[in-house]
This record gives C-alpha cells, structure tokens and sequence, in this order.
C-alpha cells in the first residue's frame, strides 16, 4: 500500500518537474511547478514528516508559484519560448551534464548505501505527536542561533526587495 | 504471504520504499531541474527551475533524515525552506529591475557582459 502510494507520488511529482521543463508557456510551467511541489508535500507525508510537508504547500506551493504567476501577469510576455535552434555551445554543455549524472548515479549505485539495510539500523517511526514537539525543541535549544540569523537574513531581504524594486530615475544613477 | 501476514499482525505498514527509492527520485529531479536551467531561455522558467532543484536536494535531506531516526535534517530543511523563500522574492525583484531596464526575459538577449 504505501509502496503504491510512494510511487504514485513520485511519478506525479516527476512529471510535473518534466512539464515545467518542456512547456513553452510560462504560466503552464508555473502550474507544473505547483503539482510538483504538492507531490513533493506528498512524498514528506510518507517520510512522516509531516510539519515540512505543511509547510511546503504552505511556502511553495502557496506562496512562491503565487509570486511566480504574479510576476509573469506582470511581465505579459506574448508566446512565450521561441522555437530557435540550440546553438552548438548549449548542445555541448547539454551533454557534458547528462555524462556528468549519469556518472553521479553510477557512483551512487555503486559506493551508496546498500539496497536493503540491515532492519535493526532502520529506526522506528516517530510519534506523531513528538515530531512537532521536538521540533520546536530543537529550534529553540541546539539552532537557536540559526534561527536567528535565519530571521534577520529574513528582514534583509525584505530591505532589499524593497530597494531593489524603488523607482528610480535614469539621471539619478544607479540606486 | 505469511510475511504479510505477519507485518499486518505487527500493526504496521508493508515494507516501504527504501532510502534508495527516495535518493533516485531526488536524483531525478535534480537533474530535470538541471536541464530545465540550461536549455531554457526564459528567465523565469530558469528561476522555477532552480526552484525544482532546490526542493530536490530537501527531498534528500528529509529521506536521510528518516532513514537515520533524527529530527536534525528535518530542522534543516526547516531552514532552507525559509532561505528559500527569501532568495526567490530577491530574485524577483532582481528579474522585474531587470525587465524594467531591459524590456525582455530572454537570456539570449541580455547579453551586457559580454565582450
């Protein structure tokens, strides 16, 4: 049962991913961008983490692809990616990518961790309860000062967003 | 059969996907992610691509954080979810001064640095 579930998640998350890359309209991809990042909400719910799955809808799906689609509204671009050729440059980097997974999921198969661990390493699911208790403990305990810093980085950007799209004019320089 | 039997008198799930399954699939859209960011030519498009890519790296963390019995990536993750939320309302920001200035997302055309 949970092994359907897993791969029917995964296969809806992957092909969403492969729907953003292949749609030449921006607002498709965007909505593919979306079911991809409930897929991966999804795939969290069997991971059992069941807070970060929350907050992947809640911050993803809910508020990126929203400033996504807003920007594009913004933007209007008619049509879309126009059909030209790949020069040769792109061709080349293309493949040199490709040989460069694939040799990265060789290694993985080759030298990671085992196909099926030993059952006495796998720890036991956590208690639902707990997880977002301990949770709450470890952000305020051992990465207390992550968070911290996590929180100004916060105000930053907001500082910088908001100078970063001031109106300014041309004789005025750069701002 | 009767292993089935036997881990439904257990009271738990079958045998789940392993950590394998979860690597290959965050593999996977690593790499459609990574693709997407060479061979588009829409700014934006590039942008959610770096997107995919990101959440498949946390994909990674969170499957590593199961399969070991902590809680520790799970808070990471925590964190790269909120850098992340920060790093695209920047580059937004940056894309629209961009289009402001430029008049246009394609990447073939803004070609400023180039000698």
């Amino acid at each position: 049962m949970a092994d359907f579930v897993f791969y029917l998640f995964a296969f809806l998350t992957v092909l969403a991913a492969a729907g953003v890359v292949v749609n030449r309209n921006a607002v498709n991809a965007a909505m593919c961008l979306l079911l991809s990042f409930v897929g991966m909400a999804a795939l969290f719910v069997l991971l059992e983490a069941y807070f970060l799955a929350l907050l992947q809808v809640l911050v993803y799906a809910g508020a990126v692809v929203v400033l996504f689609l807003f920007i594009i509204m913004l933007f209007d671009v008619q049509g879309g990616d126009p059909r030209k050729p790949y020069r040769k440059m792109a061709a080349a980097s293309g493949l040199v990518a490709l040989a460069l997974l694939v040799i990265g999921v060789l290694s993985l198969a080759h030298h990671g961790p085992p196909a099926n661990p030993d059952p006495a390493l796998l720890a036991g699911p956590l208690p639902a309860g707990a997880s977002l208790k301990s949770f709450g403990y470890l952000l305020f305990t051992t990465y207390l000062l992550p968070m911290q810093v996590t929180g100004f980085l916060l105000l930053v950007a907001m500082l910088g967003v908001t100078v970063l799209s001031r109106k300014f004019d041309a004789g005025e320089g750069t701002p | 059969m009767s292993a089935f039997a036997l881990i439904l008198a257990a009271g738990q799930l079958p045998a789940e996907a392993g950590l394998n399954h979860y690597l290959f699939i965050s593999a996977l859209l690593f790499a459609i992610g990574f693709f997407g960011v060479l061979l588009r030519r829409n700014t934006l498009v590039i942008y959610m691509c770096l997107e995919l890519m990101l959440n498949a790296s946390t994909l990674a963390a969170v499957a590593f954080s199961r399969f070991n019995g902590t809680m520790d990536g799970n808070v990471f993750v925590f964190f790269i979810i909120t850098v992340a939320a920060a790093e695209v309302a920047v580059g937004l920001a940056i894309i629209v001064a961009l289009f402001r200035l430029r008049r246009t997302v394609q990447v073939e055309e803004l070609t400023a640095l180039k000698n």
